[in-house]
């Protein structure tokens, strides 16, 4: 059985929801030194970076700006009045999308990053101080690893990383050692960009309320592709971004737990964030406008949620199995050519991305090589630099899947990284 | 093939492979070391130079990188060779890439560069007129 006939859904139905999909890219592999084209299939394997975004989303937000654009939570005119209510239902969507108990819970931001700086600035530069530590993994992005660095430095907080282990997981026996009662926060990616690691979120956050800490969730990788619920998960915040998951750039979503938010100050002042203003001082809006200060992204906030829409519309346990399916396929096609080297748990206990390299091929020149049959991927160090250099190697590559992608893709991929193979060595 | 392939020709992949002027210098008049920090490309120069330090006699690099830099560098490490210290701070992007005989697609001309970089940033801070703390890259002791 061609393993085509295991997709979860109808994956060539949905792919006609992209239409960028169907375009041309590159030059044509059949006739060396003619240059650049525009003739060769795209095959898109970056979707970790960032994701496409189906007709249904793009309509979302033409319609908003064709049909009711308006400033939201102003006007009393008809328009504001739809602007807002979309605006604000987007984020009921978002909230019953990873199980929150509502809007409250749910504040819109720029991204993960921005999400992860609103906690780091509202809460931590408040909490923390000398003698508290935070812990992370080492397989942190760079949006949690800079962010709690720094904030470790200007609080005198220690900041500590949670080993990972040789097949790529985290160390949990060493987690259990740096979580202790000095620990205010946990901060970890649910799934690592880098390595496809699905990180045990529950079992941290144990240990983190064991020791009276909070936990967050970087589920940047997670929400767009797998069931999410931070009830189950049990996690105080969780973060992720809207472009990743078919929807615009500029949305993302923090979650917090609403007796948290409650007790944090804003990060951000201005418009629409407060209640009442004086010269001499100012009260906030309730949950969770204290934290949308200035104009929203009320268009990307309406897109996000049509994408939420989108992907409900397939399942995402449907869409969780697809990836599953891929990834171990992509694993095991590559792992089967010569020098080529994968970083990260086994095939079929991973998020839906594989990082590799390919011996005597640095991975910039297997990415351009890659390019000219059409293929996208990923090349650099997937924002992970200490995990790279712990790894030992300064890049990888990284191709990475979504709802849309196919085997036929992948074998597409296999056989080109077979092709810079052969014109390196 | 399209531009990507096209950029590995057989001189860049020779020179990828068989670097010239590869290792380091015993006296050098000048170390300098660049990173170019989206990709992690690391390449050091070496120079010496004659006594009126107007004419490059020796050049070393060393590095870790994609093909594109290594193989730039390599022919750069050949072309300095008895050029003047004014022809090496003239080389611009163009000479590079005339130098390489190949089009570099917009996304990688940075490595392309990268060698060229270092060498003129080199000489600059050799001679006092760039300062190194407000470079990049960083001057070896």
């Amino acid at each position: 059985m061609g393993v085509q006939e295991q997709y979860p859904f109808d994956v060539e139905a949905a792919r006609a929801d992209f239409p960028i999909l169907d375009r041309k890219v590159g030059g044509d592999p059949e006739t060396p030194g003619e240059g650049p084209g525009d003739d060769t299939p795209l095959v898109y394997l970056d979707n970790a970076a960032t994701s496409h975004t189906p007709d249904p989303v793009v309509d979302a937000i033409a319609d908003y700006y064709r049909g009711y654009n308006a400033n939201v939570h102003r006007g009393i005119h008809q328009l504001s009045q739809e602007a807002s209510v979309a605006y604000e239902e987007a984020h009921d969507t978002v909230a019953d999308f990873v199980g929150a108990d509502g809007r409250e819970e749910i504040i819109f931001t720029k991204n993960t990053t921005e999400a992860m700086n609103l906690v780091a600035y509202a809460w931590g530069l408040e909490e923390l101080g000398p003698g508290d530590n935070v812990v992370l993994s080492e397989m942190e992005h760079h949006a949690s690893l800079v962010t709690w660095q720094q904030i470790g430095k200007r609080t005198g907080a220690d900041v500590r990383f949670v080993e990972v282990t040789d097949e790529g997981y985290l160390d949990m026996n060493h987690a259990a050692e740096l979580i202790d009662d000095d620990t205010e926060m946990v901060s970890v990616v649910h799934v690592s960009n880098a390595l496809g690691t699905i990180n045990p979120i529950a079992e941290l956050a144990d240990l983190a309320h064991d020791h009276d800490a909070l936990i967050f969730a970087d589920a940047a990788q997670s929400v767009p592709n797998r069931p999410v619920d931070v009830k189950a998960l049990d996690v105080d915040f969780l973060a992720f971004s809207g472009h990743k998951m078919c929807g615009p750039t500029g949305i993302g979503a923090l979650y917090g737990r609403e007796s948290l938010l409650d007790e944090m100050q804003p990060y951000l002042y201005g418009g629409d964030m407060i209640r009442r203003v004086s010269f001499e001082d100012s009260t906030w809006e309730d949950l969770p406008w204290k934290f949308e200060a200035g104009t929203p992204s009320i268009a990307q906030g309406i897109g996000f949620a049509a994408a939420i829409e989108y992907l409900e519309a397939i399942g995402m346990e449907r869409i969780e199995a697809h990836e599953d399916l891929l990834a171990a396929y992509a694993y095991d096609e590559l792992a089967a050519i010569d020098g080529v080297e994968i970083y990260g748990p086994p095939g079929d206990d991973r998020g839906g991305l594989v990082s590799f390299n390919v011996d005597g091929v640095h991975a910039h020149d297997l990415s351009s090589i890659l390019n000219d049959y059409g293929i996208a991927i990923r090349a650099g160090d997937h924002c992970t630099q200490p995990l790279h250099d712990e790894l030992g190697i300064s890049a990888s590559a990284r191709a990475s899947f979504y709802l849309y992608n196919t085997v036929e893709e992948i074998d597409a991929l296999v056989d080109a990284v077979g092709e810079a193979r052969d014109l390196f060595v | 093939m399209g531009l990507g392939s096209d950029m590995y020709r057989q001189q860049i992949l020779d020179h990828y492979k068989n670097p010239r002027n590869y290792g380091e210098l015993e006296d050098p008049d000048f170390t300098h070391v660049g990173e170019n920090p989206s990709c992690g490309d690391t390449i050091q120069m070496e120079v010496a130079l004659d006594d009126a330090e107007e004419t490059i006699e020796a050049v070393r690099f060393t590095g870790d990188g994609c093909a594109i830099s290594m193989a730039s560098a390599s022919m750069l490490s050949e072309r300095l060779h008895g050029m003047s210290v004014d022809e090496l701070d003239a080389l611009d992007t163009d000479d590079i890439t005339e130098m390489l005989g190949v089009d570099i697609s917009p996304m990688r001309v940075k490595c392309a560069v990268l060698g060229r970089q270092v060498a003129q940033d080199g000489a600059k801070i050799h001679r006092g007129e760039l300062d190194p703390d407000r470079t990049r890259t960083k001057t070896e002791e």
